[in-house]
């Protein structure tokens, strides 16, 4: 470091500095004793003991030796599929036990002999270091700024103001065009998250059986999750999609039901609400059937789908939005229309 | 062997050192060893700390490159029919296929991607842990204010890289995050919904995140990270390390050992006794099991949904927030969840300028490199216990829900508990952090006047029983009394010759009353000094 060069710096010592602006209380109570004398270990002066803690450190890194070659044995001979049971870890891949530990012990025993060694066989003697100012020297701070002012004089930047403010300029310009290169990063948002799947006669359909839902498969105390008619697993969009789209549907007493609009909404009790939580966008998934809240597992928003999915408790910041839906001529239920708000979280323009 | 040694003619300079004089010749190595092979290392187990943060880093990096070379980035969509039997026949991510198949296809592949995730878990730790015995000991003071920030900004960086790395595997566990930080960028004003596409790709998921996550995890943030690091290390050789306060180490010396061999022996084995650590940790405990989890689907979700322990904080801020939302003009201010979104990176900041605050007090402008006995320095170390508490608060608050299964609470209750004990448990926590400081700087003062209690009773001839106290040894008392006890600082000519009030300065008067807080009456116990020692211990004898 180039500090060495700077010999005989005046750092503060404990006693007598008082170089900040920091007034100290009273004079040090007790003087610095100075460095311990060196306490001897019992490997400096018994000639066994070092010869005891020289096979130590050897035992060590022979056992790392003998478990690097358990672990080409382990990766060569236990079949990667093979379950096992260990106490207390319970079932566990048997592959990745013995890689695991071998390794383990390999890394674990060269570190434990060399430190081992550190302690019981090298040095023990503390060495006190002296410490250089990090600061440069009055004569070397001058030196610089004076290197420095004939630096700048040289360039003539101060002088030619014309220089000076254009090439500020078109330093500040020229990242622009970094910053529009990242413009295609990503379509514009547009209304894209006003609109669903959902609209006038898309039948519901059971995400489980993949069938149309009848309102007589509803019934009171269950949550059924459902999709809109013609979205299949294999559709190349089907995650933007479902992630918007994705809705539950519960069947209420309608007399329960605390909302004259929710009670409109749904058809004889049955009402179809987004699964998509409004805080951060978390798919609902609790129902209790008794107090008709959902309640999502992510940050615990809870709904009371019986009062038009009102929040209760929880981040969220506005119910869920309800789909309007009825019944075909088959007797399916099918939706009215598209969400009329968007669903899922808040974004500045939703309005 | 002596004996043919010496019948043998003078040996020519063996290869390495043949190898030394060339590198020298190209690089000057010898002047740069001559300063650093034998510098000398200050030891104690709490400098340990940091090793584990750098070397569990090490190990990271190492077993992240490995996991490359089998990972695939893609969210491009494929039907599962690989050895796992229950999930045959799924639709999912490659990006999840290809770590199902790290997992259960290649040999090894689970160990070294479960090293890699414990060590995550253990870096973003160690950090966390080094930073508080940097902070409590006061090892920021100048001149390492800079190498504060810069392991600042790692830990920062850390806890997203960690983020974006759980979220690579395409799971349902970690699409729950990433869909959380999708809605955390909707609730921006105004640019929301654009940052939201721009960085999707479109609309959520899209097929671009998990690519785009992959090259920020593995180029982008482990390179500036690489630099931080060597940079932190570097001001660690350049500045030498702090040391504890105690006999014979002063602020203008360095006392420990060598680097060669001592500090080379000790902390290089602990390099390796830090790998086979996490090595067995990765054998023996299950981290991460993407493959329960199932691939992410934007409407399916599991209970119990956690973020790793790092980001728990932030997940706390987001469950305990209120919903509250504003809508006027046709705007939406989703302040339920922007709110925490922009207290999340304040908190952590609020940690990351204390040295500035501090400095800026005491307006001590002086190198400190003797450490601080944290009870020495009552407020400062009941700020850091305050800061731990509201960190503690938060992480209960992002498992509520655990908190009230495991423990039979009412979830609803836990919020409200953290909703207020945010504001009210901190400060609690700081008044009683700087009465225990005082308390130890008390029993301290007692200590060096009256020598230690030994527990043994004495009768004395007339029938009194006194506890017989020893004297501290030299040693102790230079350590006990050793620290300086600034005075508060005040605002000179506050009052001019005349008695008549002047105008002072804001941020003086400021300065002034929080001086008085660190270093006033209520703010420390005058230590003892030599006479008051001299006249008690002259009495008793």
């Amino acid at each position: 470091m180039s500090s060495d060069d700077i010999k005989g710096g005046n750092l503060p010592d404990r006693p007598t500095g008082h170089s900040g602006e920091v007034e100290e209380t009273g004079t040090p109570s007790f003087p610095d004793p100075g460095l311990p004398p060196h306490q001897p270990r019992r490997q400096d002066i018994d000639e066994d003991a070092a010869a005891r803690s020289e096979r130590a450190i050897a035992f060590m890194f022979t056992l790392s030796m003998l478990a690097t070659i358990g672990f080409i044995a382990s990766f060569v001979v236990i079949d990667r599929t093979t379950i096992v049971h260990i106490w207390p870890f319970g079932h566990v891949n048997a592959l990745n036990f013995a890689l695991g530990l071998t390794l383990g012990v390999a890394l674990f025993t060269i570190g434990a002999g060399a430190v081992h060694w550190a302690r019981t066989l090298m040095s023990g003697h503390e060495i006190p270091q002296e410490r250089h100012p990090i600061a440069a020297s009055p004569e070397l701070r001058q030196q610089v700024l004076a290197d420095f002012a004939e630096g700048a004089k040289d360039s003539v930047l101060g002088r030619r103001k014309l220089i000076r403010n254009t090439m500020f300029g078109a330093l500040a310009l020229v990242p622009l065009s970094g910053v529009v290169l990242l413009r295609d990063l990503g379509p514009l948002p547009e209304d894209k998250l006003r609109h669903t799947l959902w609209g006038k006669g898309k039948q519901l359909i059971n995400q489980n059986t993949g069938l149309p839902i009848k309102p007589s498969d509803v019934t009171v105390g269950s949550l059924v999750f459902a999709v809109p008619e013609g979205l299949e697993e294999e559709d190349h969009d089907f995650l933007e999609q479902i992630a918007k789209a994705a809705l539950m549907i519960v069947r209420l007493n309608p007399d329960d039901i605390k909302d004259k609009r929710e009670r409109d909404w749904g058809y004889e009790g049955i009402v179809a609400f987004s699964k998509i939580c409004t805080h951060v966008g978390c798919p609902i998934s609790l129902y209790e059937s008794q107090t008709h809240h959902v309640l999502c597992p992510c940050h615990q928003s809870t709904f009371d789908l019986a009062d038009g999915a009102r929040v209760i408790f929880g981040p969220a910041g506005h119910p869920l939005p309800q789909l309007r839906i009825s019944v075909n001529e088959e007797g399916n239920l099918q939706a009215l229309g598209d969400f009329d708000e968007p669903v899922g979280p808040s974004f500045w323009e939703r309005g | 062997m002596s004996t043919t040694d010496n019948a043998k003619p003078v040996r020519k300079d063996p290869a390495a050192l043949k190898a030394a004089d060339w590198a020298d010749g190209r690089l000057g190595i010898y002047g740069l060893a001559k300063a650093n092979l034998r510098k000398i290392f200050p030891d104690h187990w709490s400098f340990m700390l940091g090793e584990i943060a750098m070397f569990s880093f090490i190990i990271v990096i190492l077993t992240g490159v490995y996991l490359t070379l089998f990972f695939n980035p893609s969210m491009g969509e494929v039907v599962y029919d690989g050895e796992y039997v229950p999930l045959q026949g799924v639709h999912m991510s490659e990006a999840y296929k290809s770590t199902l198949d790290i997992s259960f296809e290649v040999r090894g592949g689970l160990l070294i991607r479960q090293i890699h995730h414990w060590g995550a878990i253990v870096f973003v730790a160690a950090l966390v842990v080094h930073m508080m015995r940097v902070f409590f000991t006061g090892a920021f003071r100048k001149p390492r204010e800079i190498n504060w920030l810069v392991g600042w900004t790692l830990l920062f960086l850390a806890m997203f890289e960690g983020f974006l790395g759980y979220s690579l595997p395409d799971d349902l566990l970690s699409g729950t995050g990433v869909r959380f930080m999708e809605g955390a960028i909707l609730s921006t004003p105004l640019i929301g919904t654009y940052l939201s596409f721009f960085l999707y790709g479109g609309e959520f998921p899209g097929t671009d995140i998990i690519p785009r996550f992959y090259s920020i995890h593995i180029l982008l943030l482990p390179g500036i990270m690489v630099g931080l690091f060597v940079v932190h290390l570097f001001l660690v050789i350049y500045h030498k390390h702090t040391q504890y306060p105690g006999p014979g180490r002063t602020n203008s010396n360095v006392v420990g050992q060598p680097f060669m061999p001592v500090y080379m022996a000790k902390a290089g084995g602990f390099m390796f006794i830090v790998f086979g650590v996490i090595s067995i940790m990765a054998a023996i405990a299950t981290v991460n099991p993407i493959w329960a989890y199932g691939p992410y689907r934007p409407d399916h979700v599991s209970t119990d949904a956690q973020p790793d322990w790092y980001m728990g904080f932030a997940e706390g801020l987001i469950r305990v927030m209120p919903g509250w939302e504003i809508n006027a003009w046709g705007h939406t201010l989703a302040l339920g969840v922007f709110i925490p979104a922009m207290v999340f990176p304040l908190v952590l900041l609020a940690i990351g300028v204390y040295p500035f605050i501090e400095s800026w007090i005491t307006g001590d402008k002086r190198e400190h490199h003797l450490l601080d006995r944290p009870r020495n320095v009552p407020v400062r170390t009941g700020l850091g216990a305050a800061w731990i508490s509201l960190y503690i608060l938060l992480l209960i608050g992002g498992g509520n829900d655990l908190f009230a299964t495991h423990f039979h609470l009412s979830i609803n209750a836990i919020t409200w508990f953290i909703r207020i004990g945010i504001f009210v448990v901190p400060v609690l926590v700081f008044m009683a952090t700087k009465r225990i400081c005082l308390g130890l700087q008390r029993r301290d003062r007692d200590k060096v006047l009256h020598g230690r209690e030994t527990g043994v009773i004495k009768r004395l001839p007339h029938g009194e029983f006194i506890e017989v106290h020893e004297p501290l040894s030299q040693d102790r008392l230079y350590v006990l009394t050793q620290h300086e006890q600034p005075k508060p600082f005040k605002v000179e000519g506050a009052v001019d010759e005349n008695g008549v009030a002047r105008k002072v300065k804001l941020t003086d008067k400021l300065r002034a009353r929080l001086s008085r807080g660190y270093f006033g009456e209520g703010g420390q116990i005058p230590k003892p000094t030599a006479e008051e020692h001299a006249e008690i211990t002259s009495g008793h004898h």
